[in-house]
């Protein structure tokens, strides 16, 4: 992509419309020119909602000619994942059995973007119902990766990650259950991250795995990041699973010196199958932090090799209880059927839901039912119960755990939609930080020989967030967001 | 194949989900091979492991689940509705289920 759109960082958007340089409505004008320009090739965006954006865009206006004080998002122009629910706006989750739904609520994530002074422009393309690493498995079309648009930009959310390395956001929110914030942050080159389980509200997240889900941020450096984790991080009367722990200030800490720091190295993360212009580019990345002070630590997370298979068993398990509410009566598509109840349902989801979505019912509904729930599912989370262990062993020795993001850098669309469990291993290296429920980032981390963006990961424990960001930021600062590294 | 024909007929019985002949094929060949690769777990001896249910510790989540039980006003029943694909005054239509 040749775009020369200046990219916006938050702190730039609240200083410019604080000294009334441009208007937030100017602003979000200049956003919607370029996704009119820019959306037909990447097909980020599913869904905009220029009203609600300019009404928020005029209220911060009308509190910057005041001179109020600004929020701390005032006037940034975001994305939201479309899966996150968003009052009155088109929210799909990437299925037909959505198409039409606009839900009369919105997300707490959504709410607390808005109450810092966001700009919502619209709803962002993902994999079916957050189910994929490649964002093909939408029934509303891939999303392409704006670095090399023959290329996927990961997934499940693709069109967050998109929009924000194309310059058609400031930031974005996107959801994590196996990988699907830091995969395609990876493969897009900007940071993501995936906050710990119960960090940020998941009110509104129209779920997929209720004891994975997670919702963080896209950004386009790693202050934003910090700056977008500051407005949603925090305990939701709304979400029972969010956590009460105290939130820091996430921008304050950012610059904390990073000397010292123990980085765990685990092993069993940089074995074969992993792309050698990856494997060059994450090793740059370790010696660079190195030279900043940190300490290396060879680890060894034993049960590693374990995380894929034990992962398909619990999210399907969970994610085919979740989508049974989709049987045509309270929204969403209904398909007649043979004009009994249960023809309807039958008929609805046979028709509404997409091939991958159908596979992981299938899948999930076996490993739950009868006979074999001790023989799967219960051996999964037995099996889960040890890649925790081995995070907590890990942190004993480690304050931080870095890795590649993803073994492979950006594939080309097509490449691996054949063979479910080819597609499947592209999350090797991010599922076991949503098993464990720690927090993970993906940094940029250079780029390969044919100019593909590669990611570095950054694990935290639980409630970690504030030194992975510091540990992020350091590095951006270090290697220039990663060019640094690149051959 | 350890998958019988069957058993996808019977599971995509249990998920409501309707399927066509080339489905019940493809799924069938393709949960074989996610379930041998799943099989890989059958190696790990997990006689002493309590399974895992949840990511936080106690210590962690305090008493999330936890609250007082009050009332509070909550007007969505017609926005709602609005969304149902056959709504009929407060209610939701569905096809005849008791038969007289």
């Amino acid at each position: 992509m040749t775009t020369t759109d200046k990219k916006w960082t938050i702190r730039e958007v609240r200083e410019a419309i604080a000294a009334r340089r441009i208007s937030a409505r100017e602003l979000a004008r200049e956003y919607y020119s370029r996704i009119e320009r820019e959306n037909a090739k990447l097909n980020a965006f599913l869904a905009l909602c220029p009203e609600r954006a300019y009404a928020q865009a005029d209220k911060i206006d009308t509190m910057a000619a005041r001179g109020e004080k600004l929020p701390p998002l005032a006037g940034v122009p975001v994305a939201i994942k479309d899966v996150i629910s968003t009052r009155g706006v088109t929210t799909t989750c990437g299925s037909k059995i959505l198409e039409h739904y606009a839900p009369p609520y919105d997300a707490t994530a959504v709410v607390r973007m808005e109450a810092a002074g966001a700009v919502v422009l619209g709803k962002t393309n993902c994999d079916e119902f957050a189910m994929g690493s490649s964002n093909e498995n939408s029934a509303y079309g891939p999303v392409r990766n704006p670095v090399a648009p023959d290329r996927v930009p990961g997934g499940s959310s693709g069109g967050s990650a998109a929009a924000v390395a194309a310059g058609l956001a400031v930031a974005a929110l996107g959801t994590d259950t196996g990988g699907s914030i830091r995969q395609p942050g990876a493969l897009c080159g900007i940071p993501a991250l995936m906050p710990t389980y119960g960090r940020v509200s998941r009110f509104g997240l129209i779920a997929l795995a209720s004891s994975l889900d997670r919702i963080g941020p896209f950004a386009t450096t790693v202050g934003d990041a910090a700056e977008v984790m500051n407005a949603i991080a925090g305990r939701d009367a709304n979400d029972a699973t969010s956590a009460e722990a105290p939130v820091p200030d996430y921008t304050a800490a950012l610059d904390a010196p990073v000397a010292r720091t123990r980085i765990g190295i685990p092993r069993e993360y940089f074995g074969p199958g992993m792309d050698p212009a990856v494997r060059h580019n994450v090793e740059a990345g370790i010696g660079a932090l190195e030279k900043l002070g940190c300490k290396t630590v060879e680890l060894r997370m034993p049960h590693t090799e374990y995380a894929i298979a034990t992962y398909y068993i619990i999210l399907t398990a969970e994610a085919s209880s979740n989508l049974a509410r989709y049987d045509g009566v309270r929204y969403g598509l209904r398909a007649p059927g043979d004009g009994t109840l249960v023809g309807m349902y039958r008929a609805t989801r046979g028709r509404g839901f997409g091939a991958e979505v159908k596979r992981r019912i299938i899948l999930g509904t076996y490993v739950l039912s009868a006979g074999y729930y001790d023989a799967y599912y219960r051996k999964g989370q037995q099996v889960r119960a040890l890649i925790t262990r081995d995070f907590e062993e890990a942190f004993a020795t480690a304050d931080l755990i870095v890795t590649p993001t993803s073994p492979v850098p950006a594939f080309r669309l097509g490449e691996r939609t054949g063979d479910p469990l080819a597609m499947y291993l592209a999350d090797i290296y991010t599922v076991t930080g949503d098993l464990a429920g720690v927090t993970g980032m993906s940094v940029p981390c250079g780029r390969t020989p044919d100019g593909l963006p590669v990611g570095l990961q950054i694990f935290g424990p639980h409630f970690g967030e504030a030194r992975v960001l510091q540990l992020a930021n350091a590095f951006e600062k270090a290697t220039a967001s990663g060019e640094k590294l690149t051959n | 194949m350890k998958i019988t024909r069957e058993e996808v007929l019977r599971v995509a019985g249990l998920a409501h989900l309707e399927l066509s002949e080339a489905e019940v094929a493809k799924y069938q060949q393709q949960l074989d091979s996610i379930l041998e690769y799943v099989a890989k777990l059958n190696a790990v001896d997990t006689s002493k492991v309590e399974p895992m249910a949840q990511v936080l510790a106690a210590g962690e989540d305090l008493n999330a689940a936890m609250r007082e039980d009050v009332v509070a006003p909550s007007e969505v029943a017609k926005d709602v509705l609005k969304q149902a694909p056959d709504a009929a005054g407060n209610y939701f239509r569905v096809p005849k289920v008791i038969e007289r």
